[in-house]
């Protein structure tokens, strides 16, 4: 498991460590008993069984309550990680993603800027049967899109998640973030890449949604703040020229979203 | 206890029909029994061959053979055959085999439900088969059937919801018969708590199937109506909710899981003592045991579901509930262990299944309680890492523990001793491919990997490859089971004795082999029945 770029990502995977070296710890135990039986109690080596033993409510009631206390010490890290996932207050920016058959939408709320996004060219022709291109020879292979979904570093960002027709899942391990987009209803979730990692963060679909479910990846680029802001401000503009001329119907933000928006429900 | 099996013996004069209509009309739990593992037989290698048909396609990056869509239906239909088709029914046909000669009875309680429970089953994959030719293919959405992708499936979909409708009434009949020769049908002196541990584990399981059936057959009842009748339970812009299918659905799908795994343990608890000649350690926990993770299985469905966006609270309960379960089957795993403690260990080959289920399924325990931590679980869901889980507890799991079981068995059914050279071949190359196959999912899931994609990017290439070539060698080694027992039944060793395993106990030790056609018609005595229990 990846350790990712976020305070949270890297507090998940010391989870995940501690509770593999948990049951390491315990299979060793185990599987050490059961071998010791298997060597040392073979009839093949004139072992006699001791048949009297058939109960023993000493080691029983051990071997009960000490998986009480182990389970109860791997519980109370797990809980309090999960009650700071779920704290999504103090954001200081709002991306709403919709996942569509088979893409994403990105709209940056107040900011009037959204696109979609989707795998990009080389890979789409590539993954077609029998294309005849070596996977090998496409840079970044089912794991690149058209157009990033840009985010600054240092910034606690909150997404609001939902489906446009069937249920998706966004997720990017380097930031830990995995929730459902879920047609009709708004999920929330947050990430803040560490200040010093800008970069590229991949991720795909994570809930079968049809046909090309495995052709949906989701591309991050998180930039120092000044990089951000000038990319927004670019893409708003290029956004507002392209959608004056359209006509009179269109709204600034809604201009580029052909897929209908779901109605808003409580976020779950 | 020789003249015991001389009264048994004399049943054997009894008339049966002949040729088709002994099957088609049949009421004797054997034959219905043997119906039900052909069956399971068959559907296990038609889903194999889909497995085959994934693995194929995953061996290396790019589209090389089916198409999206195709791939999709495989993986559905991979699941609804080996879950429905292969190891519910593999079961229903051990209980029908077993059951009655484990109490002291001379049948089901209910021979001609048995017969009708049976028959549905060829009906219902006929027909979830034949989506296969149907314009827009098979289901696709994935055995779990969310909405609303499940309703984009074409003509395949209506025969979908009957199909499992159908499989939901012969598993309701098959655990009601069960439930009903258990409490019914046992010889005087057999109670409950002197019953053999596979009894016990399929009476719990039928217990869940009955509560279960009928809530799967609701959930996709309401999906019909959703698509055909304009109703909306599902769907929002109705004021209905999608992940209430979900809710509704892992009511059923948990206790499904233990529906398929606790005869498993029923089977292990009888092989592990037979073959360590002791009795097995802690009879009673084990019955408790197998209680409680009857009851919490009640308690834990969302585990499922933890990024569909549920509340912190509702979170941590089916965190806390879902970790519980780790304490009945630690006390199982330890039990087992202890049986085997201060035993004399021989390795036949239902011993080498049930050691490798022993071993292998704690294994997938381990990582079940890993996926139990939802922090952790939001990096492992629907990754390959829940791919391995979930195979390590059902195939080294349920279908080990099955084919120990029909290992340990066989004898008793058909009079013969099979080649247990070719059964040790069996074993290890099932063993040895099963963890080439599923062990390196683990690292694709941690690495990245999510389930059910056609293609993938190339740097989960190495493990793909691998896992495909334990797949394939798994796949292949499998036929080496039913030309076994082919081999076993039309020229095995007759094996003469009552008991071929010198440490089996039980009932059905007690008659010979094969076992008549009508076996207990005169209940065994207290005596014999003291004998073959634990407690």
């Amino acid at each position: 498991m990846t350790q990712g770029v976020t305070a949270m990502s890297r507090e998940i995977y010391d989870l995940h460590m501690l509770i593999f070296w948990v049951c390491v710890i315990i299979g060793v135990v185990v599987f050490g008993a059961m071998f010791w039986s298997l060597i040392n109690f073979r009839k093949s080596q004139g072992a006699v069984p001791d048949t009297t033993m058939v109960h023993n409510t000493k080691v029983e009631i051990v071997w009960t309550a000490v998986p009480v206390i182990i389970l109860i010490a791997m519980a109370v890290p797990a809980a309090r990680t999960l009650v700071a996932i779920e704290d999504t207050t103090k954001t200081e920016l709002t991306i709403k993603v919709t996942g569509f058959q088979w893409g994403w939408n990105y709209e940056y709320l107040d900011k009037g800027v959204t696109f979609f996004s989707r795998l990009d060219r080389k890979s789409d022709t590539a993954r077609e049967l029998g294309s005849g291109i070596d996977p090998n020879t496409v840079d970044h292979y089912l794991l690149s899109v058209d157009n990033p979904v840009v985010v600054p570093v240092g910034t606690k960002i909150r997404l609001l998640i939902t489906g446009a027709d069937v249920i998706h899942s966004w997720w990017v391990p380097a930031f830990a973030v995995k929730k459902d987009g879920i047609p009709g209803f708004v999920n929330e979730a947050w990430f803040k890449v560490d200040a010093d990692k800008p970069g590229l963060y991949r991720g795909q679909c994570a809930e079968l949604c049809g046909r090309d479910h495995g052709f949906m990846p989701i591309v991050v680029d998180a930039r120092t703040k000044e990089d951000y802001e000038a990319w927004l401000s670019a893409k708003a503009a290029q956004q507002k020229s392209a959608a004056a001329p359209a006509g009179t119907e269109a709204t600034p933000t809604a201009s580029a979203a052909p897929v209908p928006a779901p109605a808003l429900a409580d976020a779950r | 206890m020789a003249e015991h099996s001389v009264a048994a013996g004399h049943d054997d004069h009894d008339h049966k029909p002949h040729g088709w209509r002994r099957w088609v009309y049949a009421t004797n739990h054997k034959d219905i029994g043997t119906m039900y593992l052909v069956f399971a037989g068959l559907m296990f290698f038609i889903g194999g061959s889909m497995a085959m048909v994934i693995r194929a396609e995953l061996f290396k990056p790019g589209m090389q053979f089916v198409d999206p869509q195709l791939f999709n239906s495989m993986t559905t239909m991979h699941a609804l055959l080996m879950i429905f088709g292969a190891v519910m029914p593999a079961w229903t046909g051990l209980a029908n085999w077993m059951i009655p000669m484990q109490v002291g009875a001379p049948d089901m309680a209910l021979p001609r439900l048995n017969n009708f429970s049976f028959w549905i089953l060829p009906f219902a994959f006929t027909l979830l088969l034949s989506t296969l030719f149907v314009p827009g293919g098979s289901p696709a959405g994935g055995w779990t059937m969310y909405p609303p992708l499940v309703l984009q499936n074409g003509a395949s979909f209506p025969m979908l919801i009957f199909a499992i409708h159908m499989m939901g009434a012969s598993s309701i009949l098959g655990a009601i018969n069960v439930v009903v020769t258990i409490l019914n049908m046992r010889a005087p002196g057999m109670s409950l708590l002197r019953m053999p541990l596979f009894v016990w584990t399929w009476l719990i399981t039928a217990y869940l199937l009955i509560a279960v059936m009928p809530v799967l057959a609701g959930a996709v009842t309401m999906l019909l109506t959703d698509h055909f009748f304009g109703t909306t339970f599902f769907t929002a812009a109705g004021g209905g909710d999608p992940v209430m299918f979900q809710h509704i659905f892992w009511f059923f799908g948990h206790p499904e899981v233990y529906i398929l795994i606790l005869p498993a343990f029923g089977i292990v608890s009888e092989i592990i003592p037979t073959f360590s000649r002791k009795p097995l350690f802690g009879y009673e926990a084990m019955v408790y045991a197998t209680a409680s993770i009857a009851f919490l299985s009640f308690i834990v469905w969302a585990h499922h579901m933890f990024v569909v966006g549920m509340p912190l609270a509702a979170q941590l309960f089916f965190m806390l509930s879902t970790m519980l379960i780790a304490i009945p089957t630690g006390v199982k795993v330890f039990n087992w262990t202890a049986t085997m403690w201060k035993g004399s260990i021989s390795f036949e080959p239902p011993m080498l299944f049930a050691l490798a289920f022993l071993f292998l399924f704690t294994i997938g325990g381990f990582s079940g309680l890993m996926l139990a931590i939802v922090p952790a679980d939001y990096q492992y869901q629907d990754t390959y890492f829940v791919v391995a889980h979930f195979h390590y507890v059902l195939v080294p799991g349920a279908i080990f523990a099955i084919m120990a079981g029909v290992y340990y068995w066989l004898p008793k059914w058909v009079g013969n001793m099979y080649d247990m050279t070719l059964a040790k071949w069996h074993f290890w190359l099932s063993t040895i491919f099963v963890n080439v196959l599923f062990f390196p999912q683990h690292f694709l899931g941690l690495a990245g990997m999510p389930r059910r994609i056609p293609d993938y990017a190339v740097q989960f290439t190495d493990w793909n490859m691998v896992s495909s070539i334990g797949g394939f060698g798994f796949g292949l080694s499998q036929l080496l089971f039913p030309y076994l027992i082919w081999k076993c039944v039309t020229a095995g060793t007759p094996v003469k004795v009552n008991r071929p395993w010198e440490g089996a106990h039980g009932l059905e030790w007690e008659l010979p082999s094969p076992a008549p056609y009508h076996s207990w018609s005169t209940p065994p005595s207290d005596e014999v029945i003291a004998k073959g229990a634990f407690h």
